[in-house]
């Protein structure tokens, strides 16, 4: 097995967890526990599908794709943060919405392929310059241009979170409420964006498995990973950029047991796809065995903010 | 305008403001439906219809209701302490593999023993695939919701290691499929419908019972409310949640057993069909009430029923029944604003009430 093809593919794989992983960042950074996450992605990767196959326009796609997570997260947010609803219960809905939304539009689609014009566009291009860099350019710089987008997310929203005052305020209003509404912060509207970003983030995720990783539609695409990223928000204690060695890590995970089958193993390979969730409930028993004060969540997280109730 | 808590409302406000949820989802769906062209009036009739309108829907509309029903009083036991388990799918597929494996294995026994010993096996392997996840979480607090889920993906997946690899019938010439059970392992009927339906209403007397007459069905109350106040109260919180756990997990477990044993007649990746995630919704539309639940488990099997009938009937894909379902919980989710705060409207001059 050659071992640089074997990590670009696992940086492709851990590519749509980074995306939804880091929205969820969001979301739960401002308080709002998301558990919509694997409905969002459906319906961004199914609505990125449909958009792309019928329009031949690979930027519609992605932003179709971008604004369905957006309308998930929109629906959650009115009911958790609006109407002070049960998040737990709202994020589970929503990913029984989305499940049946992307199985209902993608009923028509099952088997077909996207056009040329838009596969070519997420299809794998050299970064100029970097791809040049030995070993490191052919893992992470001889990707599709979403996974440079999911680069330059980390990047940008890592800035955003731990430099700027905008950062500072959303984390206020996740870890105190009351402490920012008092200091003239608009808690909603800080969750309401937030929330929404983290849907966008989903939907764009979901995808990047419909127009890049697998184009051709198949029935439940995202097999979990919307939950692997819930997960893997604990693995990086809320930090975006410890996202990214979550996401690569499972996305290797996710696909070892494929690359293995050519080797005959011992182990059976229904054993080995096993791997990633086996590995998510290590990473939330370890998670909760070594409890800091760092690797707390946003004290905030699962409750409505009401003004009168502090 | 502004938002004020609400005091109590009486039992029927709170049906009144339910039902309006439920309307407004089913309006809502209506416009989706005619956005596809369709009559929604003439849809939702004959969704009716193909839930109820003969004895062969009303016996599969049965047959959908008790794995629902049962699975949400499970799952439901669970939300009162506020435990998420969202785990039911691979508690039903491990408790189905217990049964399976002693259905395969122990033909021979007598049918009363052998399904005896198969709804018990199914049960202690449900109970303990909750049980694992429930110590975690009452020993480190570790997030159960999470860790249910994964557990249901590693009971699929061994599932699917058993009907593809393990356990497959060599006498089904090459097709994926595990035996079908003997005689002795098949759930008798009555009426015409395999005795889960015995099974089900028997369970909804039973943990309503132990819900509301009985200390621990009082201790799980009082944690929900409060872990601080049970503390305080000298509830051993650890010990509630780990029996709780097992009960509700066993619960599903044996909804494994009644599918394996009184619809597939085998074991299959297919068995639980969803059913583990559609409780979480019906639970929580029956305000984790027992004897709600068993009505609302009905409406929605009522509804599937009718989904796959509609598709048939108007080639609307079958997930539109998913979809309507997930649409009414948000709207009964949303109602709930309503039965906690109240919407004060402030006079003209800033006279504020």
């Amino acid at each position: 097995m050659n071992v640089i093809s074997f990590l670009s593919a696992v940086v492709q794989a851990g590519t749509p967890l980074l995306f939804a992983t880091v929205g969820e960042i969001f979301s739960q950074k401002v308080g709002n526990l998301n558990l919509g996450l694997e409905g969002m992605m459906l319906m961004g990767a199914v609505t990125g599908f449909a958009v792309g196959y019928g329009s031949a326009n690979p930027i519609l796609a992605l932003l179709g794709a971008a604004l369905a997570g957006m309308i998930g997260a929109l629906v959650y947010a009115f009911i958790t943060i609006t109407l002070k609803g049960n998040q737990e219960v709202t994020g589970l809905t929503l990913t029984i919405f989305g499940t049946g939304y992307a199985s209902f539009v993608g009923s028509s689609y099952v088997g077909y392929k996207l056009p040329e014009n838009v596969t070519e566009a997420f299809a794998k291009v050299s970064f100029p310059v970097l791809s040049e860099i030995p070993v490191i350019g052919d893992i992470f710089f001889k990707q599709s241009v979403l996974v440079y987008f999911s680069y330059a997310c980390v990047v940008f929203l890592g800035i955003l979170l731990y430099k700027t005052k905008y950062g500072l305020n959303l984390r206020m209003v996740g870890e105190n409420p009351a402490a920012a509404d008092a200091s003239g912060i608009s808690v909603s509207r800080y969750k309401y964006f937030y929330v929404l970003l983290g849907g966008a983030m989903s939907g764009i995720g979901g995808a990047f498995l419909s127009l890049a990783y697998i184009p051709v539609w198949q029935e439940n695409i995202t097999a979990g990973k919307g939950w692997i990223a819930v997960a893997l928000v604990i693995f990086a204690v809320w930090n975006p950029y410890r996202a990214v060695a979550g996401a690569y890590f499972f996305g290797g995970l996710d696909i070892i047991g494929f690359r293995l089958q050519k080797f005959s193993l011992p182990i059976p390979i229904y054993i080995i796809n096993m791997l990633p969730y086996v590995a998510t409930i290590l990473v939330l028993v370890l998670m909760s065995i070594r409890k800091s004060k760092e690797n707390k969540a946003p004290s905030s997280i699962g409750r409505a903010y009401f003004r009168e109730e502090r | 305008m502004r938002i004020a808590k609400r005091s109590e409302l009486s039992g029927n406000q709170i049906a009144l403001v339910r039902l309006a949820a439920v309307f407004g989802a089913l309006v809502f769906g209506g416009l989706f439906l005619i956005v596809l062209g369709e009559n929604p009036i003439t849809i939702y009739i004959s969704m009716v219809k193909g839930g109820l309108g003969s004895f062969f829907r009303f016996r599969e509309t049965v047959n959908i209701a008790i794995p629902l029903l049962i699975t949400s009083l499970g799952v439901m036991i669970a939300f009162k302490m506020r435990f998420w388990n969202i785990g039911a799918e691979g508690q039903i597929f491990m408790g189905a593999f217990a049964a399976t494996y002693l259905a395969l294995n122990f033909s021979d026994l007598p049918k009363p023993l052998l399904l005896m010993m198969m709804g018990t096996a199914s049960m202690v392997m449900g109970g303990i695939w909750l049980v694992v996840p429930a110590w975690f979480k009452a020993r480190f607090g570790t997030n159960e919701t999470l860790f249910t889920l994964m557990l249901n993906y590693i009971a699929l997946r061994w599932v699917t290691y058993l009907q593809y690899s393990l356990w497959k019938d060599p006498n089904a010439m090459g097709f994926p499929k595990i035996a079908s059970f003997g005689q002795n392992a098949l759930l008798p009927k009555v009426f015409d419908i395999h005795i889960g339906w015995i099974i089900a209403l028997v369970l909804i007397y039973a943990i309503y019972v132990y819900l509301n007459h009985t200390k621990t069905g009082y201790e799980i109350m009082v944690i929900g409310e409060s872990e601080d106040t049970a503390r305080y109260a000298g509830i051993d919180i650890k010990r509630v949640i780990l029996k709780t756990m097992f009960l509700s997990g066993a619960v599903c477990g044996l909804v494994g057993m009644i599918q394996a044993s009184g619809i597939s007649g085998t074991l299959s990746v297919d068995l639980t069909g969803g059913v583990g995630f559609t409780a979480i919704i019906t639970a929580w539309l029956s305000g984790l009430n027992p004897v709600m639940v068993g009505v609302v488990s009905f409406l929605f099997a009522m509804l599937r029923q009718g989904g796959s009938f509609i598709q048939t009937a108007y080639q609307i894909p079958a997930s539109a029944a998913e979809i309507l379902q997930a649409l009414i919980l948000f709207f009964v989710l949303a109602s709930e604003f309503f039965l906690r705060y109240k919407v004060v409207l402030f006079k003209k001059k800033g006279r504020g009430i």
